[in-house]
């Protein structure tokens, strides 16, 4: 077990972007994923609708607050999980 | 009053102020203080994503489609997080082969290929000209509403005056000149701009400020915040209308999805962005913070884009003036000179920045990969000296770009009336998106082919030039009307909105959709069909792995060169000193003495075309450096032997390391049996020593009283009878120990003879208690025997299991005071086995002598002063008879607490009773 490891170790490609490269590559691709899912059918039909909040259309309103979510998990995968 | 001089003089001062920035930025760099190696200065040069576009162009798409404008920054937001992958590499690939492009990149991809640069730089040129005049069209019509202050007057149509009186003709011009100041100055050999970065991200904060400026006095200075402003717009219909832009049908989601899709390939294939994002990058880490700042300057610039739109809907009722103009018309309506000044900066920024680094990314693309590949092969240009050469490059950028933007004004003059500001971006957009497939693939598909990438991208380019370029001319009232509606030669399957029959989408969904599908289709279908050359295979491989090699690969070269005729070639093209410093570096780096006495081999020839290719492209620097060397052509099957050498040296290594740490494991195991015969060769020498020396013991006392008795033949009777007393006993000892070694060495070697039987555990122990009741009588001890009432079967020799109880037992009564002594013998059944105890009150073991107890004539206490009964043999006996049986012997004591002796034995099952 140990000689796998340390053969493991070396081909690992060097890693310029500091350790547990991997783990904030697929924190990255799971926001990215739940982005596709908020910006998409059939979510923002769910949005579509006349109502209002604070009296801003729900629309504009989900819009930029699951936008700014967004941008927070992306800034928290790339600053806090280190 | 704003007067045309006060707002030239601003735009002059605000432009000087940008030279100023880059000029120091540049200085800064040279004294190896960069100003912009920081994520932020990165993240905010990004900005340069935002363009008139952003500044005027989406509040006009809000004005007409509510939330349409919102997809060109979510697909970019979307697409930061897979940067994080893909940009990445590009940028390692970039980095270690000097990659100055776009066209450059996918040139170098596709085994330096100057035919596939050509074309995408000609896609570029082409596809990027509507997003130029996109921009002059921004600022001249600010500039001439501006001029009209503070009268809210709509620009004439474009063309309605001559060229010689159209501002839009002047601004190109104007950008043109400027944007040669700015990036043509000198010829950079690493085709890194830090003045022009620094100046681009002061050109972001300024966009960003203008328009939360505007926005922050429409929404709270005109209106009374975001819930005014939409609770007006909500009561009358036909904007409360835009609050719900889907309507019932899915299929209107269609749109939103391909326009995020076009928007996450452009914020990659743009060539300002990848010139921002790849070749200025400073940094690799960079990205990191890049990843959400850049989403966040988006959020920023695009939060108030909803309520300038509506409110400029309720302000301007009856639709007179364009809602691209509304950032700017509505400070004007209120009076606010200084902020509609501000307005025409901010718009004037982001514009310029876009035309700047846009230019300037196209002038090295048409310079390196569509002037110079036939200029070095057909002219003798590349005869000429250095300054010649030098100027020569940098006369064709400084052409390039002017004639760049000039082209972007006449596409300006043809096509710029009919559309909307974002929907002439979006033509560029699909342009630039024909990279991907090509540039994609090129990066994680190995065996994608320079063939492939020549037919996907030309029928890309062709289906995005039917469907959406020609359209443009076409509706700008170039060509026939009919060509849109009822077809080419009225065939109804090829018009250029509904090719095939495919209807009720937008005329960019619909462009992208079968650009897409001609463009991916070609790129794998010829790719699976062609084969790639010797120098393709290479540059794949080389692009592929490149996050996973370590050194650079230079093993893909072989033939003839010179140091020297390399030197000249580099001084050429970068100076003869640049030249001279770069070989003289790599010398020392190569433990050389100097450039002299450099070996012409394939890593110097390697490292000579890298540097060339950072000033004149990767297809060119092949070119020149082939023709300086002599080299032989590498076979392809040659190649893949290089590619599997590589990859299996990997393997080889991997195995090697293996074997070794085998090698190692082995030696680590002799080297402890080796230990171990050692210690057993030592132990055998103490063996002998030990048995000679007990067996001297008794010999010495028999000795003794047989000289007594035999030296005095008068000694009286009783005398005489107590002598041979002694005689007899000590003779005895001498046998027991005799027999004992006997025992032990015939235990030992496994010559013992053993007569298994099953038998009864408890008839053994009785036995053996009955035996030794005398001893135990003697001393005064209690023995008390717990045993269970059924039978307890174990298979073992009889005489030998009495060996090891009666040991045991002569043991502990031996260790027990006389008098209060007491010893008591249990039975005890687990699963399988059986186990006895034999346990004493004696004085104990201590912790570290229990096990030592076990070996052979170990016997605890001082050997000198307190010699223990015994011959020291008979725990090592015991140990190896119940060994033999299968079971185990081992001790539980505490010094003075008593000792507690425990064997086990495996149970004889009843079936195997049975047998």
């Amino acid at each position: 077990m140990k000689m796998a490891n340390k053969t493991l170790q070396k081909t690992e490609p060097d890693n310029a972007l500091g350790p547990r490269r991997g783990h904030r590559g697929q924190r990255l691709v799971c926001i990215f994923l739940l982005g596709v899912v908020l910006f998409n059918f059939p979510v923002l039909a769910v949005f579509n609708v006349g109502a209002t909040l604070f009296g801003i259309p729900v629309l504009f309103a989900y819009l930029f607050l699951a936008w700014a979510a967004l941008i927070l998990f992306m800034y928290l995968a790339i600053e806090r999980f280190r | 009053m704003l007067k045309g001089w006060v707002i030239v003089f601003a735009s002059f001062a605000y432009i000087g102020f940008l030279f100023a920035i880059a000029y120091y930025a540049d200085r800064r760099a040279d004294q190896g203080r960069s100003l912009i190696s920081t994520p932020y200065v990165y993240a905010l040069s990004l900005g340069v994503y935002a363009t008139a576009w952003t500044f005027y162009g989406s509040v006009g798409r809000a004005a007409s489609d509510g939330v349409g404008f919102l997809p060109i920054y979510i697909g970019p937001t979307l697409m930061m997080m897979l940067w994080w992958f893909v940009v990445r590499k590009m940028i390692r690939i970039s980095k270690i082969n000097r990659i100055t492009s776009l066209a450059d990149f996918v040139a170098s991809r596709y085994g330096k290929s100057a035919l596939l640069g050509g074309l995408v730089t000609v896609i570029a040129v082409v596809g990027i000209l509507p997003y130029i005049s996109l921009q002059l069209k921004a600022i001249s019509t600010s500039f001439q509403i501006l001029l009209q202050y503070p009268e809210i007057v709509m620009p004439q149509k474009i063309g309605a005056v001559s060229i010689v009186n159209d501002t839009a003709f002047y601004i190109a011009i104007f950008l043109a000149l400027f944007t040669i100041a700015f990036g043509t100055r000198q010829l950079d050999v690493a085709e890194r701009h830090e003045g022009m970065v620094a100046a681009i991200a002061f050109e972001s904060l300024v966009k960003l400020i203008a328009f939360v400026a505007v926005g922050t006095f429409v929404t709270f200075g005109m209106f009374n915040g975001p819930g005014d402003i939409f609770g007006q717009a909500m009561a009358r219909p036909e904007l409360a209308a835009l609050a719900t832009p889907f309507g019932a049908a899915a299929g209107n989601y269609v749109s939103w999805i391909w326009l995020t899709i076009l928007s996450m390939l452009a914020i990659v294939f743009l060539p300002r962005q990848f010139q921002i994002a790849v070749i200025e990058n400073v940094d690799e880490k960079h990205l990191n913070k890049a990843v959400w700042l850049f989403p966040l300057y988006m959020f920023a610039i695009n939060l108030f884009v909803l309520p300038i739109a509506f409110g400029g809907l309720l302000h301007f009722q009856g639709g007179n003036v364009n809602a691209d103009t509304f950032v700017l018309t509505l400070p004007m309506s209120q009076r606010q000179e200084w902020l509609a000044l501000l307005v025409f900066i901010g718009g004037l920024s982001a514009a310029t920045g876009m035309v700047i680094v846009e230019t300037i990314a196209l002038s090295t693309m048409v310079c390196n990969d569509l002037v110079m590949p036939p200029l070095l092969r057909f002219t003798r240009a590349r005869f000429m000296p250095h300054e010649a050469l030098s100027n020569l490059l940098l006369d064709i950028r400084r052409a390039a770009i002017m004639a760049i933007l000039m082209l972007g004004y006449f596409y300006y003059l043809l096509a710029g009336e009919a559309y909307a500001l974002v929907s002439i971006g979006l033509i560029s957009f699909a342009a630039v998106a024909q990279f991907a497939p090509t540039v994609i693939g090129g990066l994680y598909w190995r065996n994608a082919t320079r063939a492939g990438a020549l037919a996907g991208l030309s029928l890309g380019f062709l289906i995005w030039g039917y469907t959406l370029m020609m359209p443009a001319f076409v509706q700008s009232g170039w060509a026939s009307i009919a060509l849109i509606e009822q077809g080419p030669f009225g065939i109804e399957l090829l018009k250029p909105l509904q090719l095939f029959g495919l209807k009720g989408l937008d005329q960019t969904t619909h462009a992208m959709i079968w650009s897409m599908l001609g463009n991916v289709g070609a790129f794998v279908l010829v790719s699976l069909l062609s084969r790639q050359s010797a120098s393709e295979r290479i540059q794949a491989t080389l692009f592929v792995d490149v996050l996973s090699q370590t050194g650079e690969r230079t093993g893909f070269w072989r033939g003839t060169a010179s140091a020297a005729s390399l030197q000249t070639l580099l001084g050429r093209f970068l100076g003869p000193l640049r030249a001279a410093e770069l070989f003289d570096g790599y010398a020392r780096a190569n433990g050389a003495a100097s450039a002299d006495e450099l070996d012409a081999d394939a890593r110097l020839v390697h490292f000579a075309e890298i540097q060339l290719a950072g000033a004149i492209g990767a297809s060119s620097a092949r070119a020149m450096v082939s023709s300086v060397v002599d080299e032989e052509p590498l076979r392809v099957d040659e190649v893949m032997a290089i590619i599997d050498e590589a990859s299996q040296a990997i393997a080889h290594n991997q195995e090697l390391e293996e074997k070794r740490a085998e090698l190692e494991a082995a030696t680590t195991e002799l080297r402890n049996a080796n230990e171990r015969l050692q210690e057993l060769d030592r132990l055998k020498d103490d063996f002998i020593s030990t048995v000679t020396h007990e067996l001297r013991t008794p010999l010495t006392s028999i000795r003794a009283f047989s000289e007594i008795l035999h030296d005095n033949p008068t000694l009286d009777v009783d005398e005489r009878s107590r002598f041979l007393g002694i005689l007899v006993k000590e003779s005895e000892r001498l046998t027991r120990l005799i027999n004992q070694v006997l025992d032990l060495a015939k235990l030992e070697s496994g010559a013992a003879e053993w007569q298994n039987v099953t038998l009864d555990l408890r008839e053994i122990i009785d036995d053996a208690s009955n035996t030794v009741s005398q001893l135990f009588k003697a001393r005064d001890v209690q023995l008390e025997i717990n045993l269970p009432s059924e039978s307890v079967m174990v298979v073992a020799d009889r005489d030998r299991l009495m060996q090891v109880m009666l040991n045991l037992l002569s043991n502990s009564v031996k260790f027990c005071d006389a008098g209060h002594g007491q010893v008591v013998v249990s039975l005890t059944l687990q699963p399988g086995s059986v186990q006895i105890n034999v346990c004493d009150n004696g004085i104990g073991i201590a912790k570290e002598d229990q096990e030592l107890i076990f070996e052979k004539f170990r016997q605890v206490g001082n050997s000198l002063t307190e010699k223990p009964p015994g011959t020291g043999l008979g725990l090592a006996i015991c140990r190896q008879i119940v060994g033999h049986f299968g079971g185990r012997l081992w001790v539980v004591s505490e010094r003075s607490r008593g000792a507690t002796f425990s064997f086990s034995l495996p149970i004889k099952t009843m079936v195997a009773e049975r047998c």
